[in-house]
């Protein structure tokens, strides 16, 4: 059974559907990209799912039960617009928000160190939220979030003002949300997040599904039969390329419909050129969402 | 535990531990027993040491002999100003007045003295007017009533029930100041915890906690325990000022005595007050939690509490000005009855007639239609616009959003 099942929402606001007729599903141990532009719909879906607004039509379920207080427990919110209570103190912020996630408070307590320990800020755990910086505080927002053991965790541009240390820090823990089970829906506008972390993906642009499914399936749809090269040497006649593109110390060969990536790397092998990397390109998704949305314009 | 109850509970510990409502708390009581301390250490300096003037007089009118003795101050008579004059530079007397020969036809008492001085002092003309009215009326008629002539009238004004019998409740000044000084109390308790409620919900808007806090609680699970918990930190500064109110109408009534002899808190006073304080703060809590989900911040949040409470504190002045003489007029019947404007208005006209009952019940059930009426709509403006930031909406947008939902 999905942990996430969103049927045919839709939301209009005055003559504006913000929201127009959506339906996905998100599985445990998955880690699904609610992606597209900023204006596209994401918060507005993502607020539907925490019953923070009410959809026009459709409906959602989270772990098979309809939306209610009872689904709130199960599910951890990351917001985009973050904040906290400036005057609580780090562990009273934590314990106060997982009691209101029904946590047991000795449990809490527990789970707060256990936390804490974990990003560092143990020492910080009596400082009040308004003497933290600002990276500080955006770790405890996420530690807010998942202290409760959510099975399903919604991060809202989760990296967003974050430096490159805290950024790969909360990617890890993440990552191990993930691997412990957890239906995590992570939505971003930046495209490059959610091909490093993500196994499934929907992109919506105006409210409606653009692309939906498996990352890698999607990315291999779109890609444009070529193949990236770094090597040593001077580069031969290989036949069955119709156009080359040099960039950043490589070169992208375009291949014609007949020939395979594996023909094209035993030619190059039989020319003696010295290869380092080989891949097979994929186009990025910000080209897939131009492509897609272009074909639909 | 219940999530309402658990915000009520953040709340409640959160407002009594800030600065600013302990202040509050204790600002009354202290002002009100440094005042009464102040006014005892005064009378004790006023009364306890004081000496009392010795007073001369001259009398070149004739007939002046009697009646010397007034109350503590005596009279000395002296054959001539110069004597007087003498005895008072050599400090044997500290003033002397002289009844001149025309004193019959002008009226004038020359009064002389070594000391600068603002006025006579009261005590010193009361004793000179009652000393020329004796001996000016020594003879030609009956002593008691010259004593009669000098006091013709001590009031002594009766209220009495229904039934004839002599009131429980006699009115007066006193009666007057007690259920004025309760209702500005309630209005300031009313005030100080929902403006907590606006404050708070303010802040919560700008720190952006609002969505965190959404996204585990309803929105009315968030206004009941913000209302209750912030209500049970207002009930408990009022009580604490009703706690001190008794015992400071008490000591006023015993120690300060004239017009606040009498000063008392009734039993049915202290019920109407818990009633109308609850009945009043949940209308203002439910109202102002609306113009905070509405506010894009607290400031803007502010500006619209002011227009509300503006008809709160309006009939104290509608009383006082207008209706002071009839307080049953039928604009105060309306304002009595008018949820926004009943609760000032019960206690001030308590002090100035009494309530028909039915006129109670039904402001009472009007505050409750109120409450929930507010309840239903504030609720919905919670979930239209708590989340919406930047922009606080015009009276149109806010009509049109709610009228959409």
């Amino acid at each position: 059974m999905p942990f996430i099942e969103v049927n045919h929402v839709s939301k209009t606001y005055g003559d504006r559907t913000v929201v127009n007729d959506l339906s996905f599903d998100v599985n445990g141990g998955e880690i699904f990209g609610l992606i597209g532009p900023n204006g596209a719909g994401k918060t507005t879906t993502i607020r539907i799912m925490m019953d923070l607004i009410k959809p026009d039509s459709g409906d959602v379920l989270i772990l098979g039960q309809r939306l209610g207080e009872a689904t709130k427990n199960d599910i951890g919110y990351l917001p985009e617009e973050r904040g906290l209570y400036l005057n609580l103190t780090v562990v009273e912020s934590l314990t106060y928000f997982a009691s209101l996630k029904r946590m047991e408070a000795h449990r809490a307590a527990t789970r707060a160190d256990e936390l804490l320990a974990r990003v560092d800020l143990l020492p910080h755990k009596q400082k009040k939220i308004k003497e933290l910086s600002r990276g500080m505080g955006q770790f405890v927002q996420f530690l807010v979030t998942i202290i409760h053991e959510p099975r399903v965790i919604i991060l809202d541009e989760p990296f967003a003002n974050l430096d490159p240390v805290n950024t790969e820090l909360i990617k890890d823990m993440v990552f191990e949300l993930r691997n412990q089970g957890t239906a995590i829906i992570l939505s971003t506008h930046r495209m490059n997040e959610v091909e490093e972390l993500c196994d499934r993906i929907l992109m919506i642009n105006e409210g409606r599904t653009v692309l939906y499914g498996d990352l890698a399936e999607i990315k291999s749809r779109y890609r444009s039969n070529s193949v990236l090269l770094e090597h040593e040497g001077e580069l031969g006649e290989v036949s069955g390329v119709i156009r080359r593109q040099d960039h950043d110390g490589r070169t992208e060969l375009f291949l014609d419909s007949e020939t395979t990536p594996q023909q094209v790397l035993a030619q190059l092998l039989g020319q003696g050129v010295t290869v380092n990397r080989f891949e097979v390109a994929t186009p990025p998704l910000h080209d897939i969402f131009l492509q897609v949305v272009g074909e639909r314009q | 535990m219940n999530k309402t109850l658990l915000i009520f509970r953040h709340e409640f510990f959160n407002l009594i531990r800030r600065k600013g409502f302990i202040i509050w708390l204790v600002a009354f009581p202290v002002i009100g027993f440094s005042a009464i301390g102040i006014y005892m250490i005064v009378q004790g300096i006023g009364t306890g040491d004081r000496d009392l003037p010795v007073i001369g007089y001259v009398d070149e009118f004739g007939g002046f002999g009697e009646y010397t003795v007034q109350g503590e101050l005596i009279f000395i008579p002296f054959n001539s100003q110069e004597e007087a004059t003498d005895a008072m530079l050599i400090e044997d007397i500290d003033e002397f007045f002289v009844i001149p020969e025309d004193y019959l036809v002008q009226g004038v008492v020359y009064r002389y003295v070594l000391e600068k001085e603002l006025d006579v002092p009261g005590e010193t003309r009361s004793a000179m007017i009652s000393f020329l009215q004796s001996n000016l009326l020594e003879g030609q008629i009956n002593p008691e009533i010259t004593e009669r002539v000098k006091s013709p009238m001590l009031l002594a004004s009766v209220r009495l029930d229904e039934s004839g019998n002599i009131a429980e409740d006699q009115g007066g000044v006193a009666a007057f100041v007690v259920p004025t000084i309760f209702a500005f109390l309630l209005v300031m308790a009313i005030g100080s915890s929902s403006g907590y409620l606006l404050q708070g919900l303010g802040e919560e808007k700008e720190n952006r906690v609002m969505e965190v806090l959404l996204s585990s609680v309803s929105p009315q699970q968030l206004l009941t325990g913000k209302v209750l918990g912030l209500g049970a930190g207002g009930l408990l500064q009022v009580l604490v000022w009703l706690g001190s109110l008794v015992i400071l109408t008490q000591l006023a009534s015993n120690v300060v005595g004239g017009v606040l002899e009498g000063l008392q808190v009734s039993g049915s006073m202290l019920i109407l007050g818990i009633v109308y304080f609850i009945l009043g703060y949940l209308l203002f809590a439910v109202i102002q939690a609306g113009m905070g989900a509405v506010g894009a911040n607290a400031k803007d949040s502010q500006q619209m509490v002011v227009a509300l409470m503006l008809p709160a504190v309006l009939p104290l002045y509608i009383f006082i000005f207008f209706l002071r003489d009839n307080p049953d007029h039928v604009v105060g019947t309306v304002l009595t009855l008018i949820p926004i404007t009943a609760p000032m208005s019960v206690f001030v006209r308590l002090g100035l007639s009494e309530i028909p009952l039915w006129e109670l019940l039904v402001g009472i059930g009007l505050m409750i239609a109120g409450i929930i009426g507010s309840l239903l709509l504030v609720s919905k403006a919670f979930r239209i616009f708590l989340l919406m930031y930047g922009k606080t909406p015009s009276p149109r947008e806010i009509i049109r959003y709610l009228r959409e939902s």
